[in-house]
């Protein structure tokens, strides 16, 4: 251990600082060279969801360009990108909601649902969970067909009372071993069919992307503190 | 006293290895090895990360002041493995979203800094290389058997996403023994992860056992070897 006086000190602390920049630089130095190609693999991660979950749609517009964010409770959440499928026309065909389940077996389930201009449902995923693996994974669309159940239901089918696992009297089934993660999920999907009811008419009109819709509680970004 | 390089390959992959014998680097070993694809994945960024960090110690292990060089390793490791993060997350991006948090985790991996310390900064840049090379390949070995293992028990399947890893021909790289609504949760589960672990360091004392009836020398390389890593985090 060489002495404490200023020199060695000095000395010291400029190796430290001449490491810390090296090795600052490298990392800047990776980052400018990936990062294109990192942001291009996020859009592409999320554009392959909405391919999937807008179906049939021949949509004309790039979804994961047309985009807001939505902040309400009936999605379970503040900030919660949603996605819209326009046609030629800029006529919404589709949307594709991101929604959290926050009653989960463990915690919250995010999924991303895709409802249609008349509120059909298009279809269902879950984008992340921290469900029990081999009990409640099988809400994931590779374990299991059972989030595809819900392609092509509405609000009003099944009725109102029956949007619920057979467990609690409704037509959705649960799994052996797991009806929590089941019923969170089919909760969350019917808010969600709610939040649509309820704001059809704004999300659906043609709203450029850039103009921020009139009607309050829809395309508001940065807007939750407002909220009561 | 300096070991040789067959003790060095030896000693990384066997008698000293960071997995089975140092016991280093158990979070990301036990998170990750659920399947084997995970496994590899993580294997691979731990051996590079090892590989590097070992030649860059060795590098600078006449200038590091021995009272900055603890902080000097900490720098030099973070440093790689965010640009080893950011790179899988350019190039292996399916892969990365699974490993997720275990990627930049590597920094905390007991193992790296150990050889840090222990090998690389008194060897020179050829021997640690391998030395970091050689216990990145132990580390990796052991994350497939255990991530083989708890795969087929658990889910009845071996290399299933392999896609993630080698692109499109990869979804033929996976083999289906049984439905995996049969398999045995347990052994995806952590409780599970510890229980393999624990047969796969009884085989390896096993294997030893019976390869060695008398205690020899080669028991001693792996004792002498300082082991100033504290408890793994």
């Amino acid at each position: 251990m060489p002495e404490l006086n200023p020199r060695n000190i000095l000395i010291a602390m400029l190796l430290l600082a001449g490491f810390a920049g090296a090795g600052a630089g490298l990392v800047a130095l990776v980052q400018e060279g990936t990062e294109a190609r990192i942001a291009e693999n996020r859009m592409q991660v999320n554009r392959n969801r909405i391919a999937d979950l807008t179906g049939d749609l021949a949509y004309a517009n790039d979804p994961v360009q047309d985009t807001v964010t939505l902040s309400h409770e009936l999605l379970g959440g503040h900030d919660l990108p949603a996605w819209f499928a326009r046609d030629r026309d800029h006529a919404v065909m589709g949307i594709v909601f991101s929604a959290v389940a926050p009653d989960g077996y463990s915690g919250s389930i995010h999924l991303l649902i895709g409802v249609d201009r008349d509120g059909e449902l298009l279809g269902v995923r879950v984008s992340s969970h921290r469900e029990t693996p081999g009990l409640g994974d099988a809400i994931e669309a590779e374990r299991s067909d059972w989030i595809h159940g819900f392609a092509g239901r509405s609000l009003g089918d099944p009725p109102p009372d029956q949007w619920a696992v057979r467990h609690d009297g409704g037509v959705f089934d649960q799994f052996t071993g797991a009806t929590i993660t089941p019923r969170a999920v089919v909760g969350a999907v019917r808010r969600t069919l709610e939040y649509f009811d309820q704001h059809r008419d704004a999300l659906l009109s043609d709203t450029p992307e850039d103009e921020p819709s009139p009607v309050e509680p829809v395309a508001a970004p940065h807007t939750d503190e407002e909220r009561p | 006293m300096n070991p040789t390089l067959t003790d060095i390959i030896r000693d990384g992959l066997w008698h000293n290895n960071p997995g089975l014998v140092q016991l280093l680097g158990l979070c990301p070993l036990l998170a990750i090895s659920g399947t084997m694809v995970n496994a590899i994945g993580l294997g691979i960024a731990t051996t590079l990360t090892l590989l590097l960090s070992n030649v860059l110690v060795s590098l600078i292990r006449n200038h590091a002041r021995p009272e900055i060089r603890i902080p000097v390793y900490v720098l030099i490791i973070a440093s790689i493995v965010t640009a080893i993060e950011l790179a899988m997350n350019a190039w292996f991006h399916g892969l990365y979203l699974i490993l997720g948090i275990f990627i930049p985790l590597i920094v905390t991996n007991c193992a790296i800094i150990g050889r840090a310390e222990a090998f690389a900064s008194r060897n020179s840049v050829p021997r640690a290389a391998l030395d970091g090379l050689m216990m990145g390949l132990g580390f990796t070995g052991v994350l497939i058997a255990l991530g083989a293992l708890r795969e087929i028990l658990g889910q009845g399947t071996l290399m299933a996403n392999a896609h993630l890893l080698f692109g499109n021909w990869g979804h033929n790289l996976t083999l289906q023994f049984y439905p995996s609504e049969h398999g045995f949760l347990l052994a995806l589960l952590p409780p599970g992860a510890f229980m393999a672990m624990g047969l796969l360091i009884a085989a390896k004392n096993w294997i030893d056992s019976q390869l060695e009836p008398e205690p020899t020398a080669s028991r001693d390389e792996s004792t002498n070897e300082p082991d100033t890593a504290p408890d793994n985090a």
